[in-house]
């Protein structure tokens, strides 16, 4: 919380928090000269600690009496593989492997949420950045990010597995069929409106979840920071700073119990999504 | 809120973890675990044989304790058996001895009876010719009389 003498208004506040340190400001939607480093940046180091964890946990993983580490990290992979193993019917040595970088990835974006909303931002002034935002799962690029990677796996394999007649009939032969071929050449393009929103619809599903999720709980924290936001550490000498430092505190902890279910749900959910819409792409129909 | 370069950086961030994952980390993992399950199998099935090995030898001592209790039986019967016969064949020794011994001392006693019937009757042979002498009053000679002699002896 800023000391009361320079605090920023309520609205230049929240701004400041759903500003992304870029280096420089956007031009319009679709701007790929801009790029988010704290985006990256968080990204970047969430996926050294997933990977550099598991990493060393397989390399000194033996097949005796595991440690407790060892342990956790059987237990992800166990329950990752279980998961794959109830959705998906193909025998494929990435869909595993993907959806456990998936859910510890994810996680691990959302569990940022958990960090007090201030505190990284805080450190960020210290080192001279005006701004950060600490949440990857909380940019669009993060998540759509995701969720195109996994769409391009979507269309690779269905284009291996059905080959392109088998793709494109899919997206035009169903749900409407007949044997009549006149009726069918009319069905055809109304086919094909219907299962191209429904095919394009599931990467930006699976990303605007995420992101909608995050944004939405890491603006309830934002909310509550407001309480003590212009009276800071003076405000304790009134009976409303200390009410609204009560309410931060006792909100805020019910928030972030409650959170840890959504992010770990969250993550969880783009898994299990990601396996179903790649076994689908697996499947003939 | 954009879209912008952020979105290729995350993707190429995330494909090559995806990679990272699927070449050292995932096979590395779920190949111990298997070779895990394959050693705790092993160790299962080594316990039943163990526990099936344990039975079979000690059903085997059980065989063997018992043989050896019928065995020390039969040694205790042959060996009292054995005594027995010693006692008997003693027993038969000491009889046979102690009746040699006293058909020898009967043998004995018949030969100095006899032989002091001998020297008796003998005795008896001279008294008479003595006593005969002093009654006849002259010497009777032991030569010409000892047919006589020697069947009074033989008469007394």
């Amino acid at each position: 919380m800023a000391a009361a003498e320079n605090a920023p208004s309520a609205t230049e506040y929240i701004l400041h928090h759903l500003t992304f340190l870029s280096n420089k400001a956007p031009q319009g939607i679709v701007d790929f000269s801009v790029i988010n480093y704290d985006t990256v940046f968080f990204s970047v180091l969430l996926a050294v600690v997933f990977g550099g964890s598991f990493y060393l946990a397989a390399r000194t993983a033996t097949a005796g009496v595991p440690g407790k580490f060892q342990n956790f990290v059987e237990m992800m992979v166990e329950f990752v593989d279980n998961q794959v193993r109830d959705s998906f019917h193909g025998t494929s040595k990435l869909i595993a492997p993907l959806a456990l970088t998936i859910f510890c990835w994810v996680f691990l974006f959302n569990f940022m949420d958990l960090v007090p909303v201030d505190l990284l931002p805080a450190v960020a002034r210290g080192i001279g950045l005006e701004r950060l935002k600490v949440v990857p799962s909380t940019d669009l690029n993060a998540t759509f990010a995701l969720s195109l990677t996994v769409f391009i796996l979507i269309v690779y394999y269905s284009l291996r597995m059905k080959g392109m007649v088998g793709f494109i009939s899919e997206l035009t032969l169903q749900p409407f069929n007949t044997k009549n071929v006149f009726a069918q050449a009319l069905l055809v393009p109304v086919n094909f409106i219907l299962e191209s929103v429904t095919f394009l619809a599931r990467p930006v599903s699976l990303s605007l979840r995420l992101f909608g999720n995050l944004y939405a709980g890491e603006m309830i924290f934002l909310l509550l920071a407001l309480l003590t936001l212009s009276s800071g550490f003076g405000g304790l000498t009134t009976v409303g700073g200390w009410l609204g430092l009560l309410a931060q505190m006792i909100l805020g902890l019910a928030w972030a119990i409650f959170h840890i279910l959504v992010i770990t749900l969250q993550a969880f959910i783009f898994m299990v999504l990601t396996i179903v819409y790649l076994s689908m792409a697996h499947e003939h129909h | 809120m954009n879209i912008n370069l952020t979105l290729i950086v995350q993707m190429i961030v995330f494909a090559v973890l995806v990679w990272f994952t699927m070449t050292f980390v995932w096979p590395l993992i779920l190949g111990m675990m298997e070779e895990r399950s394959r050693r705790i199998a092993q160790g299962l099935a080594a316990a039943e044989q163990g526990q099936q090995e344990l039975a079979q030898a000690r059903e085997r001592a059980d065989a063997i304790v018992r043989e050896a209790r019928e065995r020390a039986h039969q040694i205790i019967d042959q060996a009292q058996h054995r005594a027995n016969d010693l006692v008997e064949q003693a027993k038969g020794a000491a009889s046979t001895e102690g009746q040699r011994l006293v058909a020898a001392a009967h043998q004995q006693i018949e030969l100095e009876a006899t032989r002091a019937r001998e020297s008796l009757r003998r005795e008896v042979g001279q008294i008479a010719v003595i006593a005969a002498s002093k009654l006849l009053g002259r010497e009777i000679d032991a030569r010409t009389h000892a047919d006589l002699i020697s069947k009074l002896a033989t008469e007394i």
